[in-house]
C-alpha cells in the first residue's frame, strides 16, 4: 500500500473516554504503515498534548509513581510522532487555539502546534481520507 | 457503488441512537451500497449470542458485513459471538481508509 495522508479529528478530553484508547490504536496502526497523519485536536482533546501532565502514584494500591507507571496522553502523542517518523511518515498535530485558551493548556509537547478549525479544513482538502471521532 | 465503514462504539442498551445507526447500515445496503459495520468498545456487547439486540440480528444476513474489535472483546471477556459476526483487528479501519471508503463514527 502506497503512503496515504489521513485527517483525524479528536474531541474527547484525556482520561475520560474509551474513544481515545481506540483512536490511539487507529493512529498507531496508521503510523506503523508509514502514513502521514494530520490530527486536529479540539474541545477536550486539546489537552491531549498538554506538556504539564504528570504521572501519579496510587496510594490506595500502595504503588509509587514508578510502580503505578501511569500513562499520560502527552507521552502517547510523543510516542506517536516518534513511531510515525521511524516508519517514514509524519504527524501534523494541531491543538485548537481557542480550546487550549479556554482550558489553560497552551503548553504542548514538542512538534505539536497551535492552530484553528481552518487547519482541519486544510487537512481535509489535503488528505486521502478523513475520520472524525466525536464525543458521546 | 460506494463503500462505507460504519464504526459503532456504543451498545443498544445505552443509546437508542444505535438502532438508527444499524438502520443506516441496512438502508445503505438496500440502496445498493457496500457496508461494513465495525463494532468497537461497548458496541461489541450487542454481538453476544445472549444479547437482546434484535436490530443487530436483523443485519446478519442482510448484506452488511459485521465485524467486532478483537481488543474490545478481550477486554470484556466475550468469547462467543452471533453467527455472522467476525472478529477483526483495529487495522481493519486503516484498510478501509486506505481504500478510500467513507468512514463514520458513532
Amino acid at each position: 500500500m502506497s503512503q496515504k495522508t489521513f485527517a483525524i479529528a479528536l474531541m474527547d478530553a484525556p482520561y475520560e473516554s474509551e474513544n481515545l484508547t481506540t483512536a490511539f490504536r487507529i493512529l498507531d496502526a496508521m503510523a506503523r504503515r508509514g502514513h502521514n497523519i494530520n490530527v486536529f485536536a479540539f474541545e477536550g482533546a486539546s489537552g491531549l498534548a498538554f506538556s504539564k501532565q504528570a504521572p501519579h502514584p496510587n496510594p490506595v494500591h500502595g504503588k509509587n509513581v514508578a510502580e503505578e507507571n501511569h500513562p499520560t496522553t502527552k507521552d502517547q502523542v510523543t510516542a506517536l510522532l516518534a513511531l510515525a517518523a521511524k516508519s517514514g511518515g509524519k504527524v501534523d498535530w494541531v491543538n485548537c487555539g481557542m480550546c487550549v485558551d479556554e482550558r489553560g493548556v497552551g503548553e504542548f509537547v514538542a512538534d505539536t502546534r497551535r492552530g484553528s478549525p481552518a487547519d482541519f479544513h486544510s487537512f481535509c482538502e489535503a488528505s486521502d481520507n478523513v475520520l472524525a471521532i466525536p464525543t458521546k | 457503488m460506494a463503500e462505507y465503514l460504519l464504526i459503532e462504539s456504543r451498545d443498544p442498551f445505552e443509546s437508542n441512537d444505535v438502532g438508527y445507526y444499524y438502520d443506516l447500515a441496512r438502508g445503505l445496503v438496500e440502496a445498493g451500497e457496500k457496508v461494513t459495520l465495525f463494532l468497537v468498545q461497548n458496541g461489541v456487547f450487542a454481538a453476544r449470542p445472549s444479547a437482546k439486540a434484535p436490530q443487530l440480528r436483523v443485519l446478519v444476513g442482510s448484506g452488511v458485513k459485521i465485524l467486532a474489535d478483537d481488543f474490545a472483546l478481550k477486554e470484556r471477556g466475550i468469547t462467543k459471538l452471533l453467527d455472522g459476526v467476525q472478529i477483526a483487528p483495529i487495522e481493519i479501519v486503516v484498510d478501509h481508509l486506505e481504500a478510500g471508503h467513507k468512514a463514520l463514527w458513532h
